[in-house]
């Protein structure tokens, strides 16, 4: 990891307001921003560690976490809580022994929550890997999940 | 700065131009709400409750944000503005928890008080309550994100004020919160536990866990650990204290205090303290009456005193105790007693201090005042680890850097946490700083940098002092310090370049045999680049004990009577000897060490020890303990059974800090009161008066009422302290040399003239450490501190909680060297040198230098000075506690 680094430091000057792009970088370079990356660029910066943590948090592009290679969002919106969004989201959680914004030991995939797809007609909402699907219930999500590979 | 006028709700109110509406307002007594703001932070413009209407703009302003313009008028408490701050406020208490009766800071939470500033009784907006996030890991305070309201008061007090950063904000929207680094528990983090956050929280969101009861009155007075002289209020209540915090307008700490003083005073209501003079029969420590105590301790001074000489006594005095009492101390070796044998701790850490830049300076103290360190151009930092040992003074010397753009110049063997803020980290072989510094001058020398018109005009000897320097060169330099010539280079420019540049300096440099040596260096830095007698640049010596500066003052020390006069000098001794109305001995007395290898070959016979435990503290234990064990008579006056006192005939209790009154000098020569607070455990006493008992039944009447007339009787005798007496110390002390009663105190010393008329230089040669490594003992040992624990861990190690934060008998190795070792962290090794052996788990760690092992000496599991060398510099009698040679053998596994 060291070298993956330093060859991105390599590329700036150390001025605080390169921060976004570096944490972008590292990224690139080692697929999520590990806790001893950001402690680097913290380092390099001359910024404490929690504020580095606190951009990348911020951001939904950056990753503190590992990330699976394939994802599930829940939405959350009022229709899919209305319609039971919550148990699909427990359900998840209770099988694989995860929270949101978690990733399966196995990589497998990373679940999110997202406010509001904007497809409250269909609701609840679940997204694979960016493609929506409607009408769902903790079944078939999981049957969906199953089919991941 | 020119004043203007501004109007707020009809009120005509003057502020300086460039103030903020909201700052001119609070000075002025105009309440205006605010949440986020506060006076020492950047303003941030969060809460918007300060919110005020202002002539001639549309929107409302948020008034911290807005600078007042002369002719400006205001309004704040005014319906439509008192509308809009309602909603905010009720948004906020809708997100908060309803607990306000069983909330630890109800009475005292800025919410609750805006709240009821607004007319808010009842909540109209549902409660949506968030997950409670508690965060109990830290030993002394809880955290309880559900009671933030995001001020950020914490975290830019982190940020800012501490220039450490454990807490920001993450996340986003709603989910935004102060976090940590990774969400990981406050004690996982670099926090410093130094309460700064607590102090700042509006709400009870951050809390002390141990204050749960409010104080019923509060005393001032000022922080008994190191030498930063911190003003402290004690909060009491029913004869304990129950609380702590800064004093806000104390001019050095402002408000800010250290883990150890804000949460490491368990020590004063321990249940180990002292109670009753205990007296040793049949060879055990049994409880005594003052009586049959100090009958017997005068009965042995008087029998050894008569049977072997007054020098066969010989006394330790207390840089933890106050200045009366020092002065006590050695009145009553010299006249009662009649030896000149009375020393302190100051002896192992800053006699080269004391010696060097008495010779050089005219005066041994911190030349210039902690507060000016904020406005030095460079700061060169040496041989202190000043964020661990002074936390308040390093506070400002961040200040300087990242506020004022200051450079700082880090000469450490360690990467020490100062090293983060560094333009340059020089890390030298432990030993070798007046190579180091050699080298930098004659860079100085070569490059044309010198104040040539200073050296003229203010200093004497820099010919013998050239000629020695010419023989030093940048690349051997480089060899023999193992710095890079480059950046010695660098730090010489820096250092030379600068307006005004402060060198700031502890054990690091005066613990060695080349001790006064190293001092001298600093000296000649200082006068070479015209650096002394101006504000903010000079030479700083910090001291370790809160009181260590007044101990020396006050003469606990052999060879000076109070206010530095030498007892060889006739006049000065005659002085005291019609004062005390006896005459005085004239010989140098006994210095620490010195006093140790007495009692050993028995010239020594009794000793009296006011709070010191030279068990832990000075080197080669295993001697110190076998001269302490060959004395006919040993009495030790302190507040806990040190071990020291386990050793003594008779053991006397003392009362501590918050339980007496008196004066203590910082380290930048600020003396100031200390004040009673609670009543001394059992049987205990002030140690001034377990003195006068002990002299009145020795033959000689000490009579005193209160400490106040001890210090008036000092002030006459000593000259630096001449102008200072009890009614001049208030409010916040005075720094001396303060010669009489108009005098104001002095912020900086040597302005227009040296102490000793001429600044002197001092040719120094550079020489090697006493003992070297070798192949028998390859490593350097080398010694210190570390934050959360004080000197021989007396105090601290009575605070639970610092003992949870630092787990006890470590030593750093760097990773090169535990490789070769095959060392593992948290191993347990046996480290010997050619004086003892101690045991201890390895920390391995990049911030140790290769080849070197540092060790803290705060812990009686391994006491590191079993294994320091005892070999002294020949002029300030100071030990080698800094660089002896050692080995290491593993022992086992981590487990
Ligand atoms: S206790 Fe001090 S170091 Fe720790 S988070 Fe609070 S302000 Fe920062
Ligand atoms: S924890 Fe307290 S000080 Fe920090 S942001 Fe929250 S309310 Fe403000
Ligand atoms: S910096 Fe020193 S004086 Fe101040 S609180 Fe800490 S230990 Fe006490
Ligand atoms: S005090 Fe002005 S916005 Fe908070």
């Amino acid at each position: 990891m060291q070298n993956e680094l330093q060859k991105v430091f390599s590329r700036y000057q150390g001025r605080r307001d390169e921060l976004i792009p570096i944490l972008q970088d590292i990224q690139d370079a080692l697929g999520y921003l590990p806790a001893e990356a950001m402690n680097a660029a913290a380092d390099f910066l001359k910024l404490p560690a929690s504020a580095v943590f606190g951009v990348a948090s911020f951001y939904d592009q950056l990753h503190t976490a590992p990330q699976g290679r394939h994802s599930v969002s829940v939405c959350e919106g009022t229709s899919c809580h209305i319609r039971g969004s919550a148990q699909i989201l427990r359900a998840i959680e209770k099988k694989f022994a995860l929270k949101p914004g978690q990733t399966t030991p196995d990589h497998m995939f990373t679940l999110e929550r997202v406010a509001c797809f904007g497809l409250c007609a269909m609701s609840p909402v679940v997204m694979v890997d960016g493609r929506l699907y409607g009408n769902m219930s903790p079944a078939k999500v999981l049957k969906l999940i199953e089919k991941l590979e | 700065m020119s004043e203007i006028t501004i109007t707020i709700d009809g009120r005509q109110v003057e502020t300086a131009e460039g103030s903020s509406i909201l700052q001119a307002a609070l000075d002025a007594g105009v309440y205006i709400p605010s949440l986020c703001y506060q006076p020492d932070l950047e303003p941030y413009g969060a809460c918007r409750l300060c919110l005020v209407l202002v002539d001639g703009m549309n929107a409302m302003q948020p008034a911290c944000m807005t600078k007042a313009v002369d002719g400006m008028v205001v309004h704040s408490d005014v319906p439509e503005v008192n509308d809009v701050r309602r909603t905010i406020c009720e948004l906020l208490i809708a997100d908060h928890p309803e607990s306000c009766l069983t909330c630890s800071s109800n009475q005292r939470c800025e919410l609750q008080e805006i709240a009821a500033y607004l007319g808010i009784s009842q909540q109209r907006l549902p409660a949506f309550e968030r997950e409670s996030i508690l965060d109990e890991s830290n030993p002394f305070f809880v955290r309880d994100l559900s009671k933030c309201i995001l001020c950020g008061r914490c975290v830019r007090a982190c940020q800012e004020l501490r220039a450490v950063g454990a807490i920001g904000f993450a996340g986003r929207g709603y989910d935004t919160h102060v976090s940590t680094f990774m969400e990981e528990p406050i004690n996982l983090t670099v926090c410093e536990s130094c309460g700064e956050c607590i102090d700042r929280c509006p709400t009870g969101a951050l809390s002390v866990k141990s204050e749960a009861l409010p104080p019923s009155r509060e005393v001032r007075t000022i922080c008994p650990y190191c030498g930063c002289g911190c003003g402290l209020v004690l909060g009491v209540r029913s004869g304990r204290i129950v609380q702590v915090r800064p004093e806000t307008e104390h001019p050095v700490n402002r408000g800010s205090l250290c883990v150890k003083g804000r949460f490491g005073l368990d020590f004063v209501h321990s249940e180990d303290r002292l109670t009753t003079p205990l007296v040793r029969r049949d060879g055990r420590l049994t409880p005594a009456t003052w009586d049959e105590a100090l009958d017997l301790v005068a009965e042995n001074l008087n029998r050894a005193k008569s049977q072997y000489g007054p020098d066969s006594v010989a006394g330790l005095s207390s840089a933890k105790c106050t200045n009366e009492e020092n002065y006590l101390f050695q009145k009553f070796m010299r006249a009662v007693v009649g030896t000149n044998n009375v020393d302190h701790c100051a002896r192992l850490c800053h006699a080269s201090t004391v010696a060097g830049m008495a010779r050089a300076f005219g005066s041994g103290a911190m030349t210039n005042s902690i507060n000016e360190i904020e406005g030095a151009g460079c700061i060169f930092v040496i041989g202190s680890n000043t964020t661990e040992a002074h936390p308040i003074i390093a506070l400002k010397i961040k200040a300087a850097v990242l506020k004022r753009g200051a450079t700082l110049i880090v000469a450490d063997p360690r990467k020490i946490e100062l090293a983060r803020f560094a333009d340059v980290h020089l890390r030298q072989r432990s030993g070798t700083d007046v190579a180091l510094l050699n080298a930098m001058m004659k860079v100085i020398l070569d490059e044309g940098l010198a104040d040539e018109d200073f050296i003229e005009e203010r200093t004497e000897n820099f010919a013998e002092f050239r000629a020695i320097l010419e023989q030093s060169d940048l690349e051997s330099a480089a060899r023999i310090t193992g710095v890079p010539a480059e950046d010695i280079r660098r730090a010489a420019r820096m250092f030379a370049g600068a307006e005004r540049a402060s060198v700031i300096f502890a054990m690091g440099i005066t613990q060695h045999t080349t001790g006064s040596d190293n001092v001298f260096a600093l000296a000649n830095l200082a006068m070479l680049t015209g650096n002394v007698g101006k504000e903010s640049s000079g030479v700083n010596p910090l001291r370790g004990q809160n009181n260590v500066q007044g101990a020396c003052d006050l003469g606990a020390l052999p060879d000076v009577l109070p206010g530095y006069q030498k007892v060889d000098d006739p006049a000065a001794r005659g002085k005291f000897e019609e004062a005390w109305g006896v005459p005085l001995p004239d010989e140098p007395g006994l210095t620490v060490v010195e006093m140790m290898n007495a009692a050993h070959e028995g010239r020594v016979k009794a000793m009296y020890i006011m709070g010191e435990n030279p068990m832990l503290s000075d080197p080669d234990l295993t001697h110190v303990g076998e001269g302490l064990k060959n004395l006919d008579f040993l009495c030790v006056q302190d507040i806990f059974l040190s071990e020291t006192a386990q050793l003594a005939d008779v053991a006397l209790p003392a009362a501590c800090f918050a339980e007496k009154d008196g004066a203590f000098t910082s380290t930048e020569r600020r003396v100031q009161r200390i004040r009673k607070a609670v009543a001394p455990p059992g049987a205990a006493r002030p140690d001034w008066r377990i003195i006068c008992d002990l002299s009145g039944r020795m033959g000689y009447e000490m009579r005193y009422d209160h400490p106040s007339q001890i210090m008036d009787e000092m002030a006459a005798l000593t000259p630096i302290y001449g102008g200072i007496s009890y009614d001049r110390l208030e409010p916040y002390g005075l720094q001396w040399p303060c010669p009489d009663a108009e005098h104001p105190g002095t912020v900086f010393l040597h302005e227009g003239g040296f102490a000793r008329g001429l600044g002197k230089f001092h040719p120094t040669p550079f020489r090697e450490a006493a003992e070297l490594p070798d192949d028998e003992y390859p490593f350097i040992l080398t010694t210190g501190r570390f934050l959360y624990h004080f000197h021989t861990g007396t105090l601290t190690r009575r605070t639970e909680g610092l003992e949870e934060i630092s787990p006890p008998a470590p030593f750093e190795i760097h990773p090169r060297d535990a490789a070769s070792e095959g060392i593992r962290e948290g191993d347990v090794v046996e480290l010997s040198t050619r004086r003892g052996a101690v045991r201890a788990r390895a920390v391995v760690t990049e911030r140790s230098r290769p080849g070197t092992i540092f060790m803290p000496f705060h812990f009686r599991e391994a006491p590191a000075n079993v294994l320091t060398n005892p070999a002294l510099d020949p002029i300030a009698k100071i030990p080698e506690l800094k660089v002896c040679a050692v080995k290491l053998e593993k022992l086992r596994e981590m487990g």
